[in-house]
């Protein structure tokens, strides 16, 4: 563990206080404290770990003595915004790790909805947050999820009141313009009973710029209440990105979750949920590498309660060097009798250099369930490719719309209309010759 | 139309066809009928283009163009076309976007423009009613999830959309019912034509009771053995390969 560099770091921070930092309540700075003290101690997770034994995150160490929390360059957020807006959204924007109400649409929002910054939240209603903020995932978390407590500069807020329905999604937008520019945010989702929402995540970045992300996600689905996620992480090629997503859904609660992990260097992407009695949750994930890119998806669910439904359906395209890992557990507690539970990962390899490795488990404590778990990986069908070229299509061509369909069979699930066809396209522009394919 | 000149081919060093040669004129019917393992598949194999066959000599020339130097997607193309024996399912590719991406790639080769999408859905659903496929065929991924006799007359759907010059049919009769097979045959005859040619490769004679051919080929061993008309099939189903094949060794 190169704890050398984090306790720099941390010596840094104590030295010159952030300049979002704003006055907190003692319960903010008690948890930041807390976070701190324990980050101190420990650092960022090595692979020595077992939940990190394919991913080095000694380069995220090396860049944190360089990034910083500057000023954003306004001037670049609005063509990086409009190539990721979803129409007919309300939305909340972030730059650089700052909140941006004037690039954020949030016209009439409907009763019972609140979305704000978290340090808006934290005038209007600092009891409610105090009574919501650090619940979520506290028996796993690890040294990004106390980087994060101690030192994020805002977030989303989203509270949507019981028996509310969203009729919009609502787009996250969380925009990197600044070379070595650090952003650190902490998102807070709570959905009431019966109530129901969907958010798009959407992560990026100028293209050039080596900056860092971590964003940490906290979600609490009530009783009978349905909550869709979609996370775009679309950021810059040279960008380190950290997101997790950690939920607890409530008794009969939905939880769905799609991701799309596009762009970054080093990239981990975790998604933990944590499911009531009869709580059902679908978790999603398409990865693509190229060049010398390394995406980490990281799965976890828990199974607390009986009768709960839970579906991981993941799916990697990597090409040159680059590497994916997708590393999966589904833990089914004493308690979790009747849990129907299925994993599922799909990798294409398309070259010799590309790497996956998967590791889908399952860890079942109670007797009376059903649950299964497949991973293939596998080069394009040389059939399957002589096929399309018998039908008068060329061999590069036919590549393309293969490796395309693999992708948008995952895609097609997903819903907001505007949502999927923006995925579809982004997913044309990496295999134009795919073309034929979507209409 | 094709002409098929001692072709010697072997597949992981194995000699497979031994010296075949063939003459197909625009509008005949050729049968190639033959035991398993004669060599049937790999000649539709190499007619279309496949990889993982080694020509060790002889030429094939079609249309007084050397087939062997084309590429596969160039003779689709100009006009080739294989039914395959065993179809290939391809979940996310739906079947109207490859047949759509099919022809248009044909029509751009002829200097055509792209098809007008309204035309296209007319053939489309009409070619797909005369192979007695429901419409929703059309949206589902290609052969994904297809019975055989659904596989077998997509292929022949493809086909009729396509209109080839040249249609190679790899067994696409073996392990059909008789209404698919009716189909497949109908699907054959409508299309034939004095500019058109087939090759009906073929295991059992059955097809041949509804598409009348003008050759009948046996091919035993890598080497066709006997050439006759429509009655060849009739005595071969009746006597079966196994006297061919003494025939064949008596040579």
């Amino acid at each position: 563990m190169s704890t050398l560099s984090h306790r720099r770091y941390v010596e840094q921070c104590h030295d010159s206080a952030s300049p979002n930092r704003k006055v907190e309540p003692s319960w903010l700075e008690e948890l930041r404290q807390q976070a701190l003290a324990r980050f101190e101690a420990t650092g960022f997770p090595s692979p020595r770990e077992e939940e990190w034994r394919y991913t080095n995150i000694a380069p995220i160490e090396r860049k944190l003595l360089t990034a910083a929390e500057v000023p954003a360059d306004n001037a670049a957020a609005p063509s990086l915004l409009d190539r990721c807006r979803i129409a007919d959204t309300w939305s909340l924007v972030f730059v650089d790790g700052v909140f941006a109400p004037e690039w954020s649409y949030r016209d009439a929002l409907p009763q019972g909805l609140i979305l704000d910054s978290l340090y808006s939240m934290l005038e209007a209603d600092p009891g409610w947050l105090e009574a919501h903020l650090g619940r979520v995932g506290v028996a796993e978390r690890h040294g990004f999820i106390d980087f994060n407590t101690a030192f994020f500069t805002d977030g989303a807020v989203l509270r949507l009141d019981d028996g509310v329905i969203l009729e919009k999604p609502i787009q996250l937008l969380f925009v990197s313009t600044r070379s070595d520019g650090r952003s650190t945010l902490r998102n807070l989702i709570c959905i009431g009973r019966n109530a129901e929402a969907r958010v798009v995540e959407t992560h990026l970045g100028a293209a050039a710029t080596g900056y860092l992300g971590t964003v940490v996600n906290e979600i609490l689905v009530a009783e009978n209440a349905g909550f869709t996620q979609y996370k775009l992480q679309f950021d810059g090629a040279k960008a380190y990105h950290f997101g997790g997503s950690y939920t607890r859904i409530a008794r009969d609660g939905r939880y769905r979750h799609h991701t799309l992990s596009l762009g970054g260097l080093l990239v981990r992407n975790e998604v933990h949920a944590e499911l009531g009695r009869a709580a059902r949750t679908e978790l999603n994930g398409l990865f693509l590498g190229s060049g010398r890119q390394h995406v980490d998806n990281h799965v976890r669910i828990h199974h607390n309660e009986p009768y709960g439904t839970s579906r991981v359906t993941y799916r990697g395209i990597l090409k040159d060097r680059s590497r994916g890992i997708f590393q999966g557990r589904i833990v089914v507690h004493p308690d979790a009798q009747k849990t129907d539970a299925e994993m599922n990962n799909r990798n294409l390899l398309l070259s010799e250099d590309a790497e996956i490795d998967t590791k889908p488990q399952l860890e079942i404590h109670a007797d009376d369930v059903k649950c299964s778990h497949g991973v293939t990986v596998g080069q394009l069908d040389p059939t399957a490719v002589f096929y399309l070229e018998s039908r008068g299509i060329e061999e590069r061509a036919a590549r393309q719309m293969l490796t395309y369909a693999f992708a948008a069979e995952l895609v097609e699930r997903m819903q907001p209309s505007g949502f999927r066809d923006l995925l579809l396209d982004t997913l044309l522009a990496r295999f134009p010759l795919a073309g034929v394919c979507k209409e | 139309m094709l002409k098929i000149d001692n072709l010697h081919v072997c597949v992981e060093g194995k000699p497979i066809l031994k010296g075949i040669s063939l003459e197909v004129k625009a509008g005949e019917v050729h049968a190639i009928m033959g035991p398993n393992g004669s060599g049937k598949s790999t000649l539709s194999n190499v007619l279309a283009g496949r990889e993982g066959y080694e020509i060790t000599a002889g030429s094939i020339t079609y249309r007084d163009r050397d087939l062997l130097a084309m590429p596969p997607e160039e003779r689709a193309r100009e006009g080739v076309f294989l039914a395959f024996q065993y179809p290939v399912e391809i979940p996310g590719v739906s079947n109207i976007y490859l047949l759509k991406a099919a022809l248009n790639a044909v029509r751009k080769h002829r200097g055509l423009p792209e098809v007008d999408a309204m035309d296209f859905l007319k053939l489309v659903k009409e070619k797909t009613r005369s192979v007695d496929l429901d419409e929703q065929f059309l949206y589902r991924g290609v052969n994904e999830g297809f019975s055989g006799g659904e596989k077998k007359r997509n292929e022949i759907l493809q086909m009729a959309i396509l209109e080839p010059s040249l249609c190679i049919l790899d067994e696409t009769d073996s392990g059909l019912d008789i209404d698919a097979l009716k189909v497949v045959a109908d699907g054959v005859n409508a299309l034939r034509s004095p500019d058109r040619a087939f090759i009906l490769v073929t295991h059992y004679q059955r097809l041949l009771n509804y598409v009348k051919p003008d050759q009948v080929h046996v091919l035993v061993h890598g080497r066709i053995v006997k050439t006759g008309d429509a009655d060849l099939a009739h005595e071969l189903e009746q006597k079966g390969y196994g006297w061919i094949e003494a025939t064949a060794a008596g040579v």
